[in-house]
């Protein structure tokens, strides 16, 4: 009989997760014992017509109370913080992370590598190398699940979400959609493969799983679509549009990405992922300051994936020659 | 004892007229408990039903009859019946119903037209649910996310959602029966801290549903509108966040599993006060603890969302408001354990009903902590885990309290006594056959398996197939009361006006009592619970051989 | 008093009480506890729509000029006046002035019926410009349409459920009018009309949220 207590510890945080795991249910442990068996006890001590001391029976206790109530706080705080600490941990993507972007759509899970290599229900990655995945749904609230690697995040509509993990263990691994999203929810399914990292980049070289095909990369085909919608002739450099100031067009999008933009009304705000989607399909919510609310929306003239290969080719765009603001 | 002698020629609430149309014009608050009673039960047995469906189809990885869309619409029968239609109201509109009048010493609840209008709302409402459930069902879970169940689900989401909605205002009406009953029908001497426990629970209670429900109605309201108009108001192309709808359901949802657990707890007090033959240790304490629950319950709903994109800090206020909202939940624990010392214990059914709640809850509530902390729900969330969790709270813990509650106040209610022996052994029944179903769901949830999976992978069947063994024992620990305390309807014993020897002013009066309760208003002198003489006498040699009071089952 | 005391009773009070007074008390609980529940109620309302100003500020600003701000005053101030009015109701009823009670109460209907109407020429009018966010939904601004519609969903939605709360108000207080009228001893219990005023200054102090947070936005 083959019966799963635990899944592998595949991920930088796996074991630390399992160690408050585990904790937790020494804690359950020891504190159902201790109740049970004192209730157990007591109530065959106390049994109808045996013979014990009755007399000056204690109705309330302050100072017991009190025991009671904090020695069970402070230990659940402690494990509060120590768990909060992780958490935090998870939660912020270091810099120098391997970037997937994640699209989920019923009932599947469509993976794309910077290069251009696109997967279906699967994903390979690098072994001991962070990754970074940039998720968005095309329709329902997905959640992108690997047990081995401890991390889950739900892939909502209409905004970007992050997850992150570092794989330490080569191996294939299960990865399920989490999140109920209708009638073939429990067959959004695929694995994680994760190679040596020269079989890695030998695989990702090769075109992945597709083999010889040429694709393009993430960015040259966001550069196609820039290209076809003629987004250059807003928000081109100074001198391909010639003498239509800045204001009445888009200023120039070098180097935009990761900054900071200060839009109308004085806000602050980070130009990231975020941002560039909402000010693509968007763009009149967030006009940065200086500028005139004349951009067309293209809310429904692009797919998410060419919102995202969009995305990347801005990303690429050189720090230099920064002259202007988004729209 | 004054009130049973002149009670004796009072009729019962029960012989005040046999027409249905006496039982279905009633404004008589015991009457509309019996209501409540039939109706719960009949849900009961339909979520029952559905979930047995549930484990017998996933006996094999890739399902035994059922297509997907059929597993979907079982899964969330389940879930919405269970839910809104037996949970949520069982203790409070049955016990509540049926007790708070008799426990404050009034005569009816201060608004009986409003208490009979919340029974046609709530049949009416599961009615709809039930109709929506056979024309076609609903596929969404009990849960409703949006955008799937705005825009992609064609299912009976529309109707399901209008029975719940319905359901929600009788919630609402009962609630703030009960909030004006026990501020201003309190019987004279009765100050707030010679209440018993019982309503202390249903205080908080009605608190919640009162500030609760009517943010759930208007937030399930907006789904429709949002299904029928497409008015954009959860849809991101219309600047709308599918998101906020998650932020107000469980604003209402995760008080409401305190709707049905304060209520158990209430129970749990008055049974273990009784057959420990003690006032409840720390009584301030754990009075004060329901309204602790009550009001950080309201603080804590994040916490079903560490994993849905809301802010890193948001979770962490979560999570800690989330450790927090235990400690209230554990001193009720610890201080019913500590009534059991220097108590005069006897085993009747309803005791170990109780000691069956505690075994569970507290399994239920420690593993809560699991969810609450951060990294280990990032994790476990969306897995086998919560629902393994959430079964222990509110099924190992306000069902075992709802059992408890109605062998204790059977006799009150019928005027019968249940058979004793059975009823023990099914109490010890549902114990085994509890953890034989959810513990396998503990180790599939650490070990990754997805909620809400038609398939699963074949490495899970060995403890799909124990969970589903572990469901059987449990139907059977829920079909034989079903028989056995119909059956007591005629054939059990004739029960006295105390059988169990408790204080509280329903045992005052007549078993069943008579139809406007109490004849003359009584008079509360004490505090509750004064069960010490009771204690010594009954453990007294000499008494004993004198023929002590004993339960009126255990002979 | 006995078990059969209800019945000897003035016919007012209920079996369930004791005497008038904790019945009185009881209907004042029960009121306020209900208000709590309207008060949730439009509570989430107005987080919505305040969450998603805040996410949509520059659309939901261009659409609030398609409401007329001089009617939304206008019925601003009539609602004001009909919960004056209502107070007087209640005031006459306390001390028994029947005549004046009834003809604040006629007042309060009327202004009531003042403000639906003014209402429906409001909804009419976004319905000629095809502002109602329904099939022929067309916004001249085609950048802020669609978070223009949201806006005006939620305008419906808000002002929807204000005004069916104040139909249901003239139902009461048409309902305590009738019963003024025929109590021709001027013997009936102030407390419905108490209870009736506490409902409708409810209604007017919802209205008083929801006009300058639809009708007023700062740029």
């Amino acid at each position: 009989m083959d019966i799963p207590l635990m899944p592998e510890q595949a991920s930088s945080f796996a074991v630390e997760v399992d160690a408050i795991y585990f904790v937790l249910w020494a804690l359950t442990i020891f504190f159902s014992f201790l109740v049970m068996a004192a209730l157990v006890f007591l109530a065959y001590r106390y049994r109808r017509g045996s013979k014990v001391d009755r007399s000056r029976p204690v109705h309330s206790d302050l100072r017991v109370e009190l025991i009671w109530s904090v020695v069970p706080l402070i230990i659940g705080l402690m494990v509060f913080a120590w768990s909060a600490h992780l958490y935090a941990r998870t939660r912020i993507p270091p810099k120098d992370a391997m970037e997937v972007y994640v699209i989920g759509k019923r009932w599947m899970w469509q993976m794309q590598h910077m290069n251009g290599v696109r997967e279906n229900a699967e994903l390979h990655l690098p072994v001991n190398r962070n990754v970074k995945l940039t998720m968005i749904s095309q329709d329902v609230i997905h959640s992108f699940y690997v047990p081995a690697f401890r991390v889950k995040h739900d892939v909502v509509p209409g905004t970007y979400t992050e997850l992150w993990f570092k794989p330490t263990r080569v191996g294939r691994y299960r990865l399920y959609c989490s999140q109920y999203c209708g009638t073939q929810h429990s067959q959004m399914d695929g694995w994680v493969t994760v190679m040596e990292p020269d079989a890695f980049e030998r695989w990702l070289a090769a075109g992945g799983e597709k083999g010889s095909e040429k694709t393009l990369s993430l960015a040259e085909a966001g550069k196609k679509i820039f290209d076809r919608m003629a987004c250059g002739s807003c928000h081109g450099s100074a001198s391909e549009l010639g003498p239509i100031p800045a204001s009445q067009r888009g200023g120039s999008l070098n180097g935009l990405y990761g900054s900071t933009v200060t839009i109308k009304g004085g806000r602050r705000v980070k130009a990231d992922e975020e941002y560039l989607r909402e000010s693509i399909l968007r763009p009149n919510e967030k006009i940065v300051d200086g500028y005139w609310a004349i951009m067309p929306s293209y809310e429904g003239q692009l797919t998410e994936e060419q919102a995202l290969q969009l995305i990347a080719y801005m990303k690429t765009l050189g720090k230099a020659d920064r002259s202007g603001g988004a729209e | 004892m004054n009130q049973q002698a002149s009670a004796a020629q009072a009729p019962s609430y029960l012989s005040a007229g046999h027409s249905l149309r006496s039982w279905l014009f009633t404004l008589d608050h015991k009457r509309i408990a019996i209501l409540y009673l039939i109706s719960i039960s009949a849900f009961f047995v339909v979520g029952g039903l559905a979930a047995g469906a549930v484990r017998v189809e996933l006996i094999k990885p890739r399902g035994t009859f059922m297509s997907n869309e059929m597993y979907n619409r079982m899964f969330t029968l389940h879930g919405v019946v269970m839910i809104f239609f037996f949970l949520i109201p069982a203790i409070p509109a049955i016990l509540g119903n049926f007790l708070v009048p008799l426990m404050v010493g009034a005569r009816d609840l201060a608004f009986p037209r409003l208490n009979l209008l919340s029974w046609y709302l709530y049949t009416g409402g599961g009615i709809m649910a039930l109709t929506a459930a056979v024309t076609g069902g609903v596929d969404t879970g009990w849960t409703f996310y949006t955008p799937y169940s705005t825009f992609y689900s064609n299912s009976q989401v529309t109707m399901t959602i209008a029975g719940a909605f319905i359901a929600g205002f009788s919630s609402i009406a009962t609630g703030i029966n009960f909030i004006v009953t026990i501020h201003k029908m309190r019987a004279p001497g009765q100050t707030w801290f010679r209440l018993p426990l019982f309503i202390w629970a249903h205080y908080a209670t009605s608190i919640i549903i009162v500030l609760g429900t009517p943010v759930v109605a208007i937030t399930l309201l907006l789904v429709v509108a949002e299904r029928v108009f497409h008015i954009g108001v959860f849809d991101p192309r219309y600047g709308g966040d599918p998101i906020l709808f998650q932020h107000l359901f469980w604003f209402y949802s995760h008080p409401a599993v305190y709707i049905m657990i304060l209520p158990a707890m209430g129970v749990i007090s008055e049974v273990i006060a009784c057959f420990a033959r003690k006032r409840v240790f720390g009584y301030h304490f754990v009075a004060g603890s329901s309204l602790a629950i009550a009001v950080l319950g309201f603080l804590v709903w994040g916490h079903h969302m560490f994993v849905s994109g809301q802010s890193m800090y948001a979770g962490m206020v979560f999570s800690f408001l989330s450790f927090l909202v235990a400690i209230p939940s554990a001193v009720k624990v610890f201080n019913w354990t500590a009534t059991i010392y220097k108590g005069s214990v006897s085993f009747d059914a309803p005791m170990l009903f109780a000691f069956c709640f505690i075994g569970l809850f507290l399994i239920g509530g420690l593993t809560g902590l699991f969810l609450a902390s951060l990294a280990t729900d990032v994790h476990l969330t969306h897995t086998y885990f919560v629902v393994a969790h959430f079964h222990y709270v509110m099924v190992g813990g306000a069902i075992s309290a709802y059992f408890a509650g109605l062998h204790f106040w059977w006799p009150k209610i019928t005027g019968r006594m249940y058979p004793e022996m059975i009823a023990r052994v099914t109490a010890v029944i549902l114990f085994m056959g509890f953890h034989l179903t959810f513990i396998p769901q503990f180790l599939m949830g650490f070990a990754g398996m997805p909620r809400r999976y038609h398939y699963y992978p074949p490495e899970f069947q060995t403890l799909h197939v124990l969970s589903t063994a572990g469901s059987i024992v449990m139907a059977i620990a829920y079909l034989l009361p079903v028989i056995y305390l119909i059956w007591s309807l005629k054939y059990g014993r004739v029960a006295s006006a105390n059988p169990w020897n408790a204080t509280g002013l329903e045992w005052q009066i007549a078993s069943p009592p008579p139809t406007h309760n109490f004849v003359e208003p009584p008079v509360v002198t004490g505090e509750p619970y004064d069960y010490d003489e009771l204690c010594l006498a009954e453990n007294e040699p000499t008494a004993a051989a004198g023929g002590a009071p004993t339960t009126g089952a255990t002979a | 008093m006995t078990a059969t005391g209800h019945s000897t009773h003035a016919s007012e009070l209920s079996h369930q009480f004791e005497n008038i007074e904790q019945q009185r008390e009881a209907y004042v609980v029960g009121m306020w506890a209900f208000l709590v529940t309207e008060i949730m109620f439009f509570g989430v309302v107005f987080l919505i729509y305040t969450v998603y100003r805040v996410l949509n500020h520059a659309a939901f600003y261009d659409a609030h000029n398609k409401l007329d701000i001089g009617l939304g005053a206008l019925n601003t101030f009539v609602l004001l006046t009909s919960s004056l009015t209502m107070a007087l109701a209640v005031h006459w009823a306390q001390v028994r002035n029947r005549r004046a009670q009834i003809a604040a109460l006629a007042a309060t209907i009327a202004l009531a019926c003042v403000f639906l109407g003014v209402k429906a020429v409001e909804y009419s009018h976004k319905f000629t410009h095809h502002l109602f966010p329904g099939m022929g939904f067309a916004y001249p601004d085609p950048t802020f349409a669609d978070q223009a519609r949201l806006f005006f969903s939620l305008y419906f939605g808000a002002t929807g459920l204000h005004a069916l709360h104040v139909a249901i108000g003239v139902l009461v207080i048409g309902w305590m009018l009738v019963r003024a009228l025929l109590d021709r001893q001027g013997r009936a219990d102030y407390i419905p009309v108490e209870m009736t005023g506490l409902y409708w200054h409810f209604v007017d102090i919802v209205w008083i949220f929801l006009f300058p947070l639809l009708y007023l936005i700062p740029r």
